[in-house]
């Protein structure tokens, strides 16, 4: 008798939801690995389809864990050394999780003359987080973004993918209070 | 699919099309501004007043004044509306039909738009991006038929050469000469390279063009493809441009759908087909070598040329990688003609350059002028100056280019002219500094962006920009000497004549040029050296040169 068997049979109440959360858990996983293998299939398991393998697995996965990168570099037959080296070159590859919001803050030369260092500085103090960091409850992420090409409504921040425009500090700071109190 | 059946589609297209057509902008810009919402009020606002037989809205591309958006206008009473909120977008429909209009009326004959000659963004903001019969019913692909169809690729080089189109990516290389260069190569394979990776912060033409009319970069492919005998080509776009990628792949998928692309264009022996690549954030991918080692799914770190891409490129074939608005001067330059495309601009700069004229100013948005038009005229007169106090430089050519002083506005914009003062035309960033600006703040923030971009390949490029960025913090902080700042310049020409690419030959030129023209504001911050009466000097002077 395996042990999974006897342990059900001790406590018929819970096991079953427990193995139901597990094994929802385990089919996302698989699911997200799924969209992996489809992904290198498309690519017919090429080499030069890494970065576009790695966009998938990020958008999947949130950030590339470890294993994410080994089973590419599985897949696709390189070495891991290789994965490695363009997951950490590109700046929008993470190798770490980011917090439930992220807040990006634009620093292209047209944000910055129109005051974004100041709403930079001003979010780095109540999150008390420099940017690329990541609150310890994490709650928040903050970053900088190189340019996010809308110069004509600098200085932009995007908050959770949606775009802010002529932001001041304030402004800024009272968007991620409100992230910070529910 | 032949000539008569694309004009078949225009036809049916200008049919379909209502007597009012009210454009509203949802391009990225405007959409962070609440454009979608507007644009859906509007729609529900015509249909409230049943007036679907007489008008139809339309989500277009950018129609440039970016800084005042969401803008909408009419076709054809050119009416334009500023800033408008969703809550205005009915009364704007009420207007037509005889209401008032509570939106803020702009002017259309405003010198920002009046100065304005429009190759390029000739279609921006007034198809629909998202329909290809949009495109075609304002005499689109038909250049692509007349490639094909009457002239040989010989031809079309020639035309290219003949035009006087150099690379509006910046370096400014003739094109003609670099299709001439691909299609003597030898081989059966070669490929064609769109650089969308635009990485210059302050610049977003190509976001604007690849969003406002894409088939018109993807025509300008085909007419390459053609041209140098290429069947595949790539467009390389920065990942942070969701909408231009979303709207390139919709692009793609239509004009394979007519037959624009695919195999045998047009029912001729030519087949091209197009497929895009996303980058993952790296300034760096926009040097050509690097383009290509990251479409190659590997680092983005260049290699020493030669041999050049188009000798030896994309998986070891010949390549042309031209930029988004060089390709998107293509398909005007083979309908037009070379002579009529040559009429416009200088003797050595020919045609037209967008830019995104942003910072410290009234107006700012996108603009396509002449080349040779001159600074001032763009800044004060389209621009409308800086909104408040004096101007005191215009940033060209982003973390490569340089900051013009007020005292030079009357330059003329054209390559060679910004050469000489210092700076660079780039890919078309001009970044307005009013007097609040520090430019050794300016400066420092620039080596910041390169110490942080720099692909870590070679030596000068690698410790350079990191000791450049020290030695200007070490300036701002107040603790830098004289002789630091003569280090700071020798290490500054050290790094461009030693680095491998583009982007370390070119990242001291933020400083170099604000040393120029702003020397007394880096020599304002320096202090005696302490060693000289056995404390820290309190009081600052003025270096020694």
């Amino acid at each position: 008798m395996s042990p999974t068997a006897t342990e059900s049979k001790v406590k018929p109440d819970a096991a079953p939801q427990e193995g139901a959360a597990q094994k929802k858990k385990a089919a996302d996983v698989d699911r997200r690995f799924k969209r992996l293998d489809i992904t290198m299939k498309r690519h017919q398991y090429r080499a030069d389809a890494l970065i576009e393998v790695l966009h998938i697995a990020q958008e999947a996965f949130g950030y590339l864990e470890e294993d994410v990168l080994e089973y590419i570099a599985h897949g696709l037959q390189m070495p891991l050394s290789k994965v490695y080296g363009v997951a950490t070159f590109y700046h929008l590859f993470s190798l770490k999780p980011s917090g439930a919001h992220t807040c990006v803050v634009c620093m292209g030369t047209a944000c910055y003359v129109k005051g974004a260092g100041k709403v930079m500085e001003a979010l780095q103090e109540k999150l008390g987080i420099e940017a690329g960091e990541t609150t310890p409850d994490e709650q928040v992420s903050l970053m900088a973004a190189r340019c996010l090409g809308a110069c004509g409504i600098a200085p932009a921040v995007v908050f959770d993918g949606e775009v802010g425009g002529k932001l001041s500090a304030e402004q800024a700071v009272a968007k991620v209070a409100a992230w910070l109190q529910k | 699919m032949d000539l008569q059946g694309l004009q078949d589609i225009a036809q049916a297209e200008r049919e379909r099309q209502k007597p009012t057509r009210i454009h509203c902008c949802t391009s990225t810009g405007c959409r962070a501004a609440e454009a979608m919402d507007v644009y859906g009020n509007l729609k529900q606002a015509v249909k409230d007043h049943n007036l679907d037989d007489q008008m139809e809205v339309i989500g277009v591309g950018c129609m440039g004044f970016c800084g005042r958006g969401p803008l909408v206008q009419i076709d054809p009473t050119d009416d334009l509306y500023e800033d408008v909120t969703p809550d205005q977008a009915a009364s704007i429909i009420e207007a037509q039909t005889g209401g008032t209009a509570l939106a803020t009326k702009g002017d259309s004959n405003h010198p920002f738009f009046a100065r304005q000659t429009k190759i390029v963004r000739e279609n921006s903001g007034k198809v629909n991006p998202e329909r290809i019969e949009e495109y075609i019913a304002v005499g689109g692909y038909q250049s692509l038929y007349k490639a094909l169809y009457e002239m040989t690729p010989a031809e079309v080089v020639d035309q290219i050469s003949k035009s006087g189109l150099r690379g509006r990516g910046g370096g400014g290389y003739p094109t003609g000469l670099k299709w001439a260069t691909v299609a003597k190569m030898p081989g059966d394979q070669k490929y064609i390279i769109c650089n969308g990776d635009e990485g210059d912060p302050g610049a977003f033409m190509d976001r604007s063009v690849l969003e406002s009319d894409p088939h018109l970069v993807l025509e300008g492919m085909a007419i390459a493809g053609y041209a140098v005998g290429a069947n595949h080509g790539y467009i390389y776009v920065r990942a942070e441009y969701p909408l231009a990628i979303q709207r390139l792949q919709k692009g793609i998928q239509q004009a394979k759908k007519y037959g624009l692309l695919g195999s045998q264009i047009f029912d001729s022996p030519f087949d091209f087909k197009i497929d895009i690549r996303i980058g993952a954030g790296a300034f760096v991918c926009g040097e050509e070598t690097a383009l290509i080692q990251s479409i190659e799914g590997g680092r983005g770190n260049p290699i020493p040329r030669p041999p050049y891409p188009a000798q030896k490129g994309l998986y070891g074939c010949p390549t042309l990688i031209n930029n988004v608005e060089t390709l998107a001067n293509i398909a005007t330059i083979i309908h037009r003609g070379a002579d009529w495309y040559a009429s416009i601009g200088t003797e050595n700069s020919k045609g037209t350059k967008i830019f995104a004229l942003t910072g410290k100013i009234r107006n700012n948005g996108l603009i396509e002028v002449p080349m040779g038009i001159s600074l001032r005229e763009i800044v004060e007169d389209m621009g409308g100056g800086v909104p408040e106090g004096e101007i005191k430089a215009v940033q060209t050519g982003g973390p490569s280019g340089g900051c013009i002083p007020k005292s030079m506005l009357d330059t003329p914009v054209d390559y060679d002219s910004l050469k000489a003062v210092g700076s660079m035309m780039g890919s078309g960033g001009m970044v307005v500094m009013d007097e609040t600006t520090s430019m050794v703040e300016i400066a420092h923030f620039y080596m910041e962006f390169c110490r942080g971009e720099t692909c870590g390949k070679c030596v000068p490029c690698r410790t350079g920009t990191v000791q450049l960025y020290a030695m200007l913090s070490k300036i701002l902080r107040r603790e830098a000497t004289a002789a630091d700042l003569a280090t700071m310049e020798a290490l500054c020409e050290m790094v461009r004549d030693t680095s491998l690419c583009g982007l370390g030959q070119t990242a001291p030129n933020p400083v170099l040029s604000t040393l120029k023209y702003f020397r007394k504001e880096y020599e304002d911050l320096l202090v005696q050296p302490a060693y000289l009466n056995g404390k820290v000097a309190k009081e600052e002077v003025a270096a020694t040169p």
